[in-house]
């Protein structure tokens, strides 16, 4: 295999809000990964547990606490307005509600126009000839174009927000639960056109989503995260036929599988509870105070995310005699 | 022998909207036995929510025609919901027939503790003192395993996270112990994790209370675990029906058969292409003519878009409403299996 291309490195990612006098919402806390050219990279994890605000930091909708996002060799969070506008030329963002994310009182064209005229990449007759030829990728008409948004249903109004991303022709797209607004048949053909569009323009995607078995379909490698911190990550086919870390293994079992003999085979390892408050957390793993395995140790010393196998990463203390 | 509980008898319900009347269910049959899980399965706009409210009278009149007469019922216990006046509702509703619904915090009172709310139920539909009632609302906090519940009594709504609103709502909806519980979408908008804890939770109430329960949902692998029969509706019918198992391994209805093929399996191949469904559902203002899948439908044929297809019987249990599976239509390019199931 050719040399993979590191295009983003997320270096220590750290993202607090303070909530009120002495706390601290810690939504991402030291998150590290690499997303290679061309590859999908998917998140998942349960709400709450910092993969939208993962996202919104990697695409710098926020400021970061700490660390760093170095896309193609330079950390975003240090760019001046110029080059932050360059840097938003090579990368867009797909939103999970397609009601909220267009203005409703701009023209399906002119949403879609409105990053090409930002950077002004074109006007006048050839502005229009790529908005109809944007239309027309995503599957809509180029008569949409005169439109407005209140006129789409959900599944075409998100086609419109992937022809906005795509506008101005990024490398690299984050998109934050991109489907989980629409029906089921519908979700087919938005995953299935993303897949068509990553394959002709050579994208790079960042996909994040709490259905699990979608984003095992569409990336090539997944990161688990729990409570700002990531548990778990591995390539697609390895996390869900091998998952180590305790709570990628519960989340796993968690899954409905449309098939009524495997659900009666399938055994569902409990969690017990609900996932705690992310603000002034506790020390040591994030996940121990749900975990059946948990030691004193778990309880005292955060994990660190090391590589038990090769392309394998686990955050957790007991994962080599837990998975003997 | 199981016991009809619940009947409904083709079932039409329209709204009055600005845009015209929209023809939400359009002839909707099925029963309920007691103590089984009955699923409806379709998507928005399908009329499975619509249906079961209708079930529950809970739907506004001010806008909303149900058909009545002309052998239009629903019949529970034999005696006819769509007869029964705002009064006599009122008494079947909550204790008899009770609904969760998909949204907890819309579907609580934000002003009222918890505690309240479990036990204004006890207290309309039983003839017992508040500090009775009181009892059997802390017991109804521990049966959904609350924990701490007699704190939890005592807060409000907010308080609540959304897997606990959601054991809340189910505390209220099975205080008076109901025959039939209707779950409109109840894990939706919950993690997977808590899912499977409703879901657990709600087959293990079930099985202690010996109520039937009206699963409404759009989510298959939910349905795959839990549900005894399957209705799959589309466009304000029911297009398909049968045993859990007949649906998911012997599906018939193309739009089953797509609904099916449209999840990605955990086993299969990455990256491969879903099958998708091309279109949408149709406007249910003016729904066509013939079968309302008929646009969006691989094999659709010329009749399909004239004549609603009959109902074709497979089993006892399984049926379905296709062309394809009268003698007369054509097989060209059809699959193996759907072939060898057609009527000689």
């Amino acid at each position: 295999m050719a040399e993979r291309q590191v295009l983003i490195e997320v270096k220590d990612l750290k993202k607090y809000f303070k909530v009120g006098k002495n706390a601290v919402l810690k939504a991402v806390d030291g998150v590290n990964f690499k997303i290679y050219k061309g590859e999908t990279l998917g998140l998942v994890g349960e709400s709450g547990c910092g993969k939208t605000t993962c996202g919104k930091t990697v695409m710098g909708l926020y400021e970061a606490t700490g660390g760093q996002v170095i896309f193609d060799g330079t950390d975003i969070h240090s760019l001046n307005r110029r080059e932050k506008k360059e840097f938003t030329k090579r990368a867009q963002i797909i939103f999970q509600d397609p009601y909220s994310s267009l203005n409703p009182r701009m023209t399906v064209g002119d949403i879609i126009g409105e990053g090409i005229d930002i950077h002004g990449l074109c006007h006048g007759k050839e502005r229009e000839e790529k908005i109809h030829e944007l239309l027309e990728l995503v599957g809509l008409n180029r008569e949409h174009a005169s439109r407005f948004p209140h006129e789409f249903s959900g599944g075409q109004r998100q086609r419109i927000g992937i022809a906005r991303a795509l506008a101005i022709e990024p490398e690299f797209i984050v998109c934050d639960e991109p489907i989980s607004a629409l029906d089921v048949s519908i979700q087919a053909q938005v995953v299935n056109l993303l897949i068509e569009l990553q394959q002709k323009k050579n994208l790079t995607y960042l996909f994040i989503a709490h259905d699990l078995s979608m984003v095992k379909h569409i990336s090539d490698r997944v990161g688990v995260m729990y409570l700002g911190n990531m548990v778990e990550f591995a390539s697609s086919d390895e996390l869900y036929a091998e998952p180590l870390h305790p709570y990628t293994t519960a989340l796993m079992s968690a899954i409905p599988i449309p098939d009524p003999d495997a659900e009666k085979e399938k055994k569902r390892i409990p969690i017990e509870g609900e996932i705690p408050s992310p603000i002034n957390p506790k020390p040591g793993c994030r996940f121990a105070a749900r975990c059946r395995y948990a030691t004193d140790q778990c309880r005292q010393e955060t994990p660190e995310l090391a590589e038990v196998k090769p392309d394998h990463f686990v955050a957790c203390h007991r994962t080599m005699e837990l998975n003997k | 022998m199981s016991e009809k509980i619940l009947e409904v008898k083709n079932l039409e319900v329209s709204f009055r909207t600005y845009a015209g009347i929209s023809h939400a269910v359009r002839g909707v049959d099925f029963y309920l036995n007691r103590g089984e899980t009955l699923a409806i399965v379709g998507e928005s706009g399908c009329g499975k929510t619509v249906t079961s409210k209708a079930i529950m009278g809970l739907l506004p009149e001010s806008n909303t025609e149900i058909r009545k007469g002309e052998g239009s019922a629903i019949l529970f216990h034999g005696d006819n919901l769509l007869d029964y006046n705002e009064k006599q509702m009122s008494q079947i509703r909550g204790s008899k027939i009770s609904m969760i619904f998909q949204d907890p915090m819309t579907s609580l009172n934000p002003t009222m503790k918890i505690g309240d709310q479990i036990m204004e139920s006890i207290l309309i539909h039983q003839d017992i003192s508040k500090a009775e009632a009181r009892n059997q609302a802390l017991e109804m906090l521990k049966l959904v395993k609350i924990p701490n519940a007699e704190e939890r009594m005592k807060q409000y709504p907010f308080e609540f996270s959304g897997g606990m609103r959601q054991r809340a709502m189910i505390a209220v909806a099975l205080a008076c112990k109901p025959e039939i519980l209707i779950a409109d979408e109840p894990t939706t908008a919950l993690d997977v994790t808590i899912q499977a804890q409703i879901m657990e939770l709600i087959g293990s109430l079930q099985k202690e209370l010996k109520m039937a329960v009206i699963l409404v949902t759009h989510d298959l692998g939910v349905v795959a675990s839990v549900a005894d029969r399957i209705q799959v509706m589309y466009a304000g019918k029911i297009v398909e029906r049968g045993v859990v198992d007949e649906i998911f391994y012997k599906p018939s209805h193309p739009y089953t058969r797509a609904l099916l093929n449209s999840v990605p399996k955990i086993h299969t191949n990455n990256k491969e292409t879903l099958y998708s469904l091309k279109g949408t559902p149709p406007d249910l203002i003016n729904p066509p003519a013939g079968c309302s899948f008929a646009p969006r439908c691989e094999y659709g044929m010329m009749v399909c878009r004239k004549r609603y297809p009959d109902i074709t019987r497979f089993s006892d249990s399984q049926e379905c409403s296709c062309w394809l599976y009268h003698p007369k239509a054509d097989t060209a390019g059809l699959p193996e299996d759907m072939i060898r199931r057609r009527a000689r």
